[in-house]
């Protein structure tokens, strides 16, 4: 087990090497550099020089890429280029915003979800079930720009009950930011559950028409302990890794949504340095979101592993 | 007269096709389950078996439903009862003995949580009573240290063990009557020779009432004091089980008798016709109409009822029984094999042939190498004449299908070499195959279900073979398919038809063709007839065997069945854990097995005669690795010798009859001990 824990955390090492190094070549390959986008028709002669000094980018690639991991390796992404910060401080809060909305979505959405899913698998094709998956359906159909717009329009501006789009600065409390992020929580948290409740349904229900389910009903088992003893922890096992990949999506910023409320996170971040040109920026966003896919993949693939005896002594005897 | 405990009334269950007919699988049953007795219910699949059994227990699957009667026990009925209430019946007064234990137990919980639940629920026990008869029940279904079984998880146990746990968990609430579905199907023949055993002990043992719901005659024969015959969703047949198997006097039963391949009898059983119809195409008539020879016009017309015959004791739904009574059983006619033809022309050799199935380190990985000091298969040393049907037979891990697969090219083996025709070395790898050593060989699978392209027709599925050797198109790959559908006995409108529109045994049928469009030399069955149903079995083997004769194939002949092997083969290679034990000649391997483990496995195989019981001489262990050195067979030898067998290689020795075997005994005084048993 341990040994297995080591080998998956180096693998995920690696696997960020090896986005670290994309994303590097993908910066250099394509045309023009951080001097020449922040310079625009001043680029050239001896203020390119002078940039090209002061950014270090007149030293071969290789040994570029080799001191921006050892700085990236002890926590320095360096400095961005559009507002010329280090990147760490314009990446805190933003990472810190996207903490917010994810947790608050995943808080609200994923025990809606498991209800859901359990009660439309339990009472499945009786009239619970139907009212409950048309729904899902039309939550999960409805692209996030159109939700999002839509409650914008009847919360924020016919009730006049929340703020229609969040206008604080990057920085703020999260007191002070939570009446914001209402609305694009319920943006997110309506696509997000619709999701989750129909994979739960469907893994519910074929758990439900396992032999083990039908031993236990011929043994005498009531329906609710039966429910709760013989089908949920088998019918959620395989829910744990897709409410990891939402995570990790959440976490990653849901771009659409953020752009569309204005929320200062992740996401929108991705969005404004791809079209600065910010590309020390991208770099380090892209190393971050790939370790958040990374590690919250690993966490799930040892949760599952330490909840599933059968991997569990398959593993151990490996 | 006897307590009757579970009364069986008019009971029809059906479903709603699609179109709102209602279409019923189980057809006006009525009958009684008396105290204290074994009752075998017998049919193929589809013929309603299982529904019956659930029925009894007051279950109806999803998607069926009660179309009238009752099952009456403790005089109500059960079918008509609440949930609530039959949570108090199922598991303490009838409890279910599932067909495959390994499913049926629920994956996230312990063995011994799973069978106190069942205590919780039935009994008054406190935690300490409970904790003790948890291991009580472990020890009653011979379970090797109860304590430590208890805090396992289902699947670190072996199949056998999970049906015994099943069997325990069921008898935890004392239950006056128990239902077993098909419990032994998928097991070994050496553990399904035990689990019957301990079943029938059980029976004596707690006087509880059984229903023994199978397939198989054989496990039928065993356990059952009376016999239900089912077909089509109606019970044809019912009676004492001596007299229903020694002279059944419905020719359902009776073509189904006869269809079994058995130990004692060389050649191929007859095959019926035909196969069950579909639930709810036929309307009416005799169900049995199509596939009878003794059918007439009123056959087709009238519906029989079920008649009590008096003398025989036996009820039977046919109006022509008396024809059969008169019929004096005579011997079972036995097509004869043609076995004059085999030339010594050999046409495959594995020398020396090991195969491991362990993961390459990264080392080897870069070397190609593969080191394995212990490979799964090893050692293993055949030459396959031309024109032969050889058999390897043992249990599951003994490597039978895993050979196969090495001669297919699809596995790599580790040592030796496998030659084709007696000078070609058949590449390892199946990439460096030519295109002729890939069309010579052809494999049949298990399982037509999954060996046929579900979105393709048959069509389609007969033209591949025929346009990647031969380059066939046209009017040309036509004939040559209609060609191959006549000679497997299929019409020319199957060609359009997808393998979903046929039954098991067509499927089967179309695999063979599929097989046969290479031309192939060498054709590798792998456990061709373990999926169907027996009636459906027997026509396939002759069909197989037609087939050779007419095109002088060589089968290799892959089964966990040995009646079966018995029935096709010539030769038998017997396997355990990768290792051979014993080959020669089938008759002479059948008629005076040498090796101690031909011995156990021909001793425990079910015949359906009441008065053949099986012969259990070893311990039914599963050995999840062969042993480093020594004998492979040494765990469970029931002529073991102690250190010898630990540590050397057994040699081979040649019997006066043909057969050699591999093991430390002179092989005139192992003939001499198994004949004197």
């Amino acid at each position: 087990m341990f040994f297995l824990i080591i080998k998956r955390i180096l693998l995920g090492f690696i696997t960020l090497i090896i986005v670290s190094l994309i994303t590097f070549v993908g910066t250099e390959v394509l045309p023009g550099d951080a001097c020449t986008t922040y310079l625009e028709r001043e680029a050239y002669g001896a203020a390119l020089e002078a940039c090209y000094e002061r950014l270090g980018l007149n030293v071969p690639a290789h040994e570029r890429y080799l001191s921006w991991a050892y700085n990236v390796i002890q926590g320095d992404f360096g400095y961005s280029l559009s507002g010329q910060m280090p990147i760490n401080e314009v990446l805190g809060p933003r990472v810190k915003n996207s903490m917010v909305l994810a947790s608050a979505a995943i808080i609200i959405g994923i025990p809606i979800a498991l209800i859901l899913g359990i009660v439309t698998a339990l009472w499945r094709d009786k009239l619970p079930d139907i009212t409950i998956s048309t729904v899902t359906i039309f939550a999960m159909t409805i692209p996030e720009f159109i939700s999002a717009t839509l409650l914008i329009l009847i919360v924020a501006i016919w009730l006049e009950w929340l703020p229609g789009i969040v206008i604080v600065p990057t920085d703020v409390t999260i007191t002070e930011l939570l009446p914001n992020i209402i609305l694009p929580v319920i943006a997110i948290a309506m696509i997000m559950t619709a999701h989750m409740a129909r994979m739960v349904r469907s893994s519910v229900i074929q758990v439900m028409s396992s032999d083990y389910v039908q031993m236990a009903i011929l043994k005498g088992v009531p329906y609710w302990k039966m429910v709760f003893k013989h089908v949920l922890p088998n019918a959620l096992l395989p829910a744990i890794n897709v409410v990891a990949l939402t995570i990790a999506w959440l976490l990653g910023g849901v771009v659409v949504t953020e752009v569309v409320f204005n929320y200062p996170g992740l996401g929108r971040l991705v969005i404004e340095s791809i079209s600065n040109r910010d590309l020390p920026t991208v770099q380090a966003l892209a190393i971050i979101l790939a370790s958040i896919y990374v590690s919250i993949n690993l966490i799930a693939d040892l949760l599952t592993l330490m909840l599933n005896p059968r991997l569990k002594t398959l593993q151990i005897r490996k | 007269m006897e307590k009757i405990i579970q009364k069986v009334k008019n009971l029809s269950v059906g479903f709603k096709s699609q179109k709102g007919k209602e279409i019923s699988i189980l057809k006006n049953i009525t009958t009684n389950i008396k105290k204290g007795e074994t009752v075998g219910i017998v049919g193929e699949s589809g013929s309603g078996k299982s529904t019956l059994a659930l029925a009894m227990m007051g279950y109806v699957k999803q998607g069926l439903f009660t179309m009238g009667g009752e099952c009456i026990f403790n005089s109500s009925n059960l079918l008509a009862m609440g949930n609530r209430e039959l949570e108090k019946v199922r598991g303490r007064k009838i409890a279910m003995i599932p067909q495959n234990a390994g499913q049926s137990l629920t994956p996230n919980l312990k063995i011994g949580y799973q069978i106190d639940e069942a205590l919780k629920l039935h009994t008054n026990l406190n935690k300490n009573e409970r904790d003790k008869k948890i291991s009580e029940l472990l020890n009653k279904v011979r379970l090797p240290s109860p304590e430590t079984i208890a805090l396992r998880y289902p699947h670190e146990l072996s199949g056998g063990q999970q049906q015994r746990v099943a069997v325990g968990m069921a008898l935890a609430g004392n239950p006056d009557l128990l239902l077993l579905d098909e419990p032994t199907t998928g097991l070994d023949v050496t553990t399904q020779a035990h689990v019957l055993e301990l079943l029938n002990f059980i029976a004596k043992d707690t006087g509880t009432s059984m229903v023994y719901v199978s397939h198989d005659l054989g496990a039928i024969a065993q356990v059952s004091d009376r016999i239900i015959v089912m077909y089509s969703g109606e019970i044809v047949l019912e009676g004492p089980a001596r007299d229903i198997l020694k002279q059944p006097i419905h020719p359902y039963t009776y073509g189904l008798l006869k269809s079994i391949p058995k130990l004692s009898l060389a050649g191929l059983p007859d095959s019926m016709p035909g196969s069950q119809p579909q639930p709810g195409a036929k309307t009416k008539g005799c169900s049995f109409y199509d596939r009878c020879n003794l059918a007439e016009d009123k056959c087709k017309k009238n519906s029989p009822n079920l008649e009590y015959v008096s003398e025989l004791k036996t009820s039977v739904r046919c109006f022509n029984y008396k024809k059969l009574i008169e019929q004096k059983s005579e011997k079972q006619s036995n097509i004869k094999r043609n076995e004059k033809n085999i030339k010594i022309n050999e046409i495959l050799n594995l020398t020396d042939v090991s195969i491991s199935y362990a993961k390459q380190k990264l080392l080897d990985q870069i070397f190609n190498k593969i080191t394995d000091s212990n490979p799964t298969v090893k050692d293993i040393n055949i030459d396959i004449n031309k024109g032969e049907t050889i058999a390897l037979v043992g249990e599951s891990g003994s490597g039978k299908s895993t050979i196969l697969k090495s001669i297919a090219g699809l596995l790599r083996t580790k040592e030796g070499n496998i030659k084709f025709d007696q000078d070609r070395i058949l590449s390892n790898d199946l990439k460096k195959r030519s295109s002729g050593d890939l069309r010579a060989i052809q494999l049949i699978f298990q399982n037509p279900d999954e060996s046929l392209n579900p979105n393709h027709t048959v069509e389609e599925i007969l033209a591949q073979p025929l346009k990647l050797y031969f380059g066939l198109s046209g009017e040309e790959l036509k004939n040559n398919i209609i060609g191959l559908l006549e000679k497997v006995r299929l019409g020319k409108f199957y060609l359009a038809r997808y393998p979903r529109q046929l039954s098991g045994g067509e499927k089967q049928r179309v695999a063979v063709a599929r097989a046969f469009a290479a031309k192939p030399d060498v054709i590798l069955c792998d456990e061709v007839t373990s999926a169907l149903d027996v009636s459906v079995q027997a026509a396939v083997l002759n069909l197989l065997q037609q087939l050779k004769e007419d095109f002088g194939t060589t089968y290799i002949f892959v089964s966990h069945d040995l009646a079966v092997v018995r029935a096709i083969s010539d030769r038998v290679a017997v396997l355990y854990q990768g290792r051979l034990c014993e080959i020669g000649p089938s008759k002479n391997v059948y008629k005076f097995p040498s090796h101690p483990y031909t011995e156990v496995l021909l001793g425990a195989v079910l015949e359906p005669d009441p008065d053949i019981k099986p012969k259990l001489v070893a311990e039914d262990i599963v050995e999840d690795k062969p042993p480093e050195k020594g004998c492979c067979f040494q765990g469970r030898c029931p002529r073991f010798l102690g250190d010898k067998c630990k540590n050397e290689t057994p040699p081979w020795q040649i019997g006066d009859n043909g057969n050699a075997i591999r093991c430390h005994i002179n092989i005139k005084d192992l003939e001499k001990k198994q004949n004197g048993n």
